[in-house]
């Protein structure tokens, strides 16, 4: 049996979704957080259903792609679950009735049950029932009310009498049904609903999105730092390094396996930062300097989601977005990246046309570091001091800018314009917070550390086999005279190809000077992008814009490291 | 009076009611599959300072259209 989950965005079908699969997918308060299907298996009594996740649709006119899959989706599916949001009957309703024209068995989900109820909106269900013909569950997914009942009566989900109707005559219906259904009791605006407004008001909106950007910041900061110093390094320090020194003197210092497993003693001793053995560097900088930062980033950047702050943060932004030939709406998978580029990437299907995709991915993957590297940034730049982080930041944003700005010039086609449902805003629910949290902290711990593992690895057996200094030879002009680096930092570019971190992390071996390192980073950031953003740069532009990005990140990451490195100088 | 106006002419506050949309049928679908629709009551919530987005209230959801959007819809105010 196939089901099929299928509503307006933002209705919650992510949530029913987990609910019934316990297959965990991101979930955001915004619309067009699924652009992908996502399948999972559910028990209903005795018999296994396949269930898909279908990325949310206002109609099945196929008018966009996503409409499109979706119509073609419902000649395969056996049940249609329809997640309906209670806060919006009217328009959630239309799409009912359609679906209910289409011949396939139904059931409704009635969600966001308790956030109608807080509104003061009721609905009589067995009305509703009567009405549409088919069962209505009320629901609340994120919490899980509601699950059970819906998935013991998806048996009942049944076919409705409803014939072929035109767009007005279906709109005349849903005003028909609703009028008979809904009641509301007046009620006073909301706090939240208060601060909603205030943020997209430009007097009120500005103030505010530079203050959430700033706590945003401080609290990543303050997180992150605090589990390194507090928990990480101590973890290392003390329980870690007396282990690894005993397995160094075991093994001998310059023997071959003693080079991958804990690479070069720093005057005699084991170096967490320096040494780069898989079982000193290898482990430490994925586990203490980059995790926790990923994990303050994801808490905050979650909560933000959840919270639906984003999309406000679109509108304020619009205007000067459609210099880059973008609309607001692409802050988002551009905050995505801030991350991990390869959501980020993901994320810009939203965006409609090709044009502003290729864009948005081009200016993601050159100009927006993502997490482990800033991570790195930090632990490393930091240490001289916030000035040159500083720096680095303001490089990678300027690049971003003129960037957006130069490809909105030189490609054909105009920028679409902005037209989007602003979800409102919602505390979130501390369990599934918690739950996406964690779910992108093993994605970077299950796709990430094999890779840093392996990099690490490699560059040592590198080393030993000296292939490094041929290619340093090769590259030395560019990489001494234009950038003003030591030769080998050739090396550690490339291997950010492999991971960015890992890259940053070879850098710090080379003692570089304060000067060298921000030039570095910001070449290292801007330059090619890592394996895992570029096959998925290939999945979504094609193998042609792919390379073209690509030379275009090669280009300016020289030109602005050279650049950089003059301004420095002096 | 009522007054035939766009939606970027309206001022920040005002209800009115749908009574024309412009554009293509593309646009003029999203716009539909959003609530604004002929017919339909919205206000605006916020006023685009500087050719910025105009938010919309639409029964009890939100929706953001771009500046340009903003003169393709036409509403009934009376003032």
């Amino acid at each position: 049996m196939k089901i099929l989950l299928i509503g307006n965005p933002n209705v919650g079908k992510s949530a029913v979704f987990s609910r019934l699969t316990g297959i965990h997918v991101i979930a955001s308060n915004y619309p067009g957080t699924t652009v992908e299907f996502t399948q999972g298996i559910m028990k209903i009594g005795t018999e296994y259903g396949d269930i898909i996740d279908v990325p949310g649709v206002y109609g099945l006119e196929a008018y966009s792609k996503a409409e499109d899959i979706a119509v073609k989706m419902l000649e395969e599916g056996d049940v249609v679950i329809n997640v309906v949001d209670t806060t919006n009957l009217e328009r959630n309703l239309h799409l009912t009735l359609h679906l209910l024209e289409k011949n396939v068995p139904l059931i409704v989900c009635l969600n966001l049950w308790d956030e109608a109820k807080h509104k003061g909106i009721s609905v009589d269900i067995k009305k509703m029932e009567e009405l549409l013909g088919v069962p209505v569950i009320p629901t609340v997914a994120v919490a899980g009310e509601g699950i059970k009942e819906l998935v013991s009566r998806i048996p009942q989900a049944r076919n409705s009498e409803f014939s072929e109707l035109s767009e007005e005559q279906r709109w005349t219906e849903v005003g028909k049904i609703v009028s008979r259904i809904q009641s509301i009791k007046h009620r006073h605006h909301t706090f939240l609903e208060i601060i909603g407004d205030a943020s997209v008001k430009p007097s009120t909106g500005i103030p505010i999105a530079v203050l959430v950007m700033f706590s945003a910041f401080e609290i990543i900061r303050f997180i992150g730092e605090g589990l390194i110093g507090y928990v990480f390094e101590p973890l290392f320090y003390k329980f870690w390094q007396p282990l690894v020194t005993g397995l160094s003197s075991l093994l001998h210092s310059g023997s071959f396996i003693h080079s991958i497993l804990i690479g070069n003693l720093i005057n005699g001793e084991i170096d967490f930062v320096q040494s780069f053995g898989l079982l000193t560097t290898g482990l430490f900088m994925p586990i203490a300097m980059v995790l926790p930062y990923i994990f303050a980033f994801y808490l905050v950047l979650g909560f933000l989601e959840d919270f639906g702050y984003l999309p406000r943060l679109a509108v304020l932004l619009d205007k000067g977005m459609h210099k880059m030939g973008l609309h607001g709406w692409s802050i988002i998978p551009t905050f995505l990246g801030l991350g991990c580029n390869v959501p980020g990437i993901m994320a810009t299907r939203i965006l409609e046309s090709r044009r502003e995709k290729l864009i948005a991915a081009a200016i993601i993957s050159i100009g927006v570091p993502c997490s482990a590297l800033q991570a790195m940034i930090f632990g490393l730049l930091g240490k001289f001091g916030g000035w040159y982080v500083g720096i680095v930041y303001l490089t990678l944003f300027v690049s971003w800018v003129i960037l957006g700005r130069v490809l909105n010039f030189v490609l054909k086609g105009v920028s679409p314009e902005l037209i989007m449902e602003i979800p409102p805003y919602r505390f979130p629910v501390l369990y599934s917070l918690l739950k996406k949290l964690w779910m992108r902290l093993f994605f970077f711990l299950k796709e990430a550390l094999p890779i840093v593992f392996l990099g690490v690895i490699a560059v040592n057996i590198l080393y030993v086999l000296k292939v490094f200094d041929a290619v340093a030879n090769f590259t030395a002009p560019i990489v001494t005279h234009l950038l003003g680096l030591p030769k080998e930092a050739v090396i550690a570019l490339s291997v950010g190809f492999l991971r960015k971190d890992v890259a940053m992390g070879m850098l710090g071996t080379l003692s570089l000077t304060v000067r060298q390192l921000t030039v570095a980073s910001v070449v290292l950031a801007m330059s090619f992008p890592c394996i895992a953003t570029f096959v998925v740069l290939i999945k979504e532009l094609g193998v042609k814009d792919t390379l073209k990005s690509i030379s275009i990140m090669v280009v300016s990451s020289l030109a602005v490291g050279g650049i950089l490195n003059l301004i420095l100088k002096n | 009076m009522i007054t035939k106006m766009s939606v970027a002419d309206m001022e920040s506050g005002e209800t009115g009611k749908v009574v024309e949309l412009l554009g293509g049928a593309g646009m003029q679908n999203r716009l539909k599959s959003l609530g604004i629709r002929p017919g339909a009551k919205i206000s605006k919530v916020n006023s685009a300072f500087n050719r910025g987005p105009v938010v919309l209230k639409v029964g009890r959801a939100q929706a953001v259209l771009g500046f340009g959007v903003s003169y393709k819809v036409f509403v009934e105010v009376d003032r």
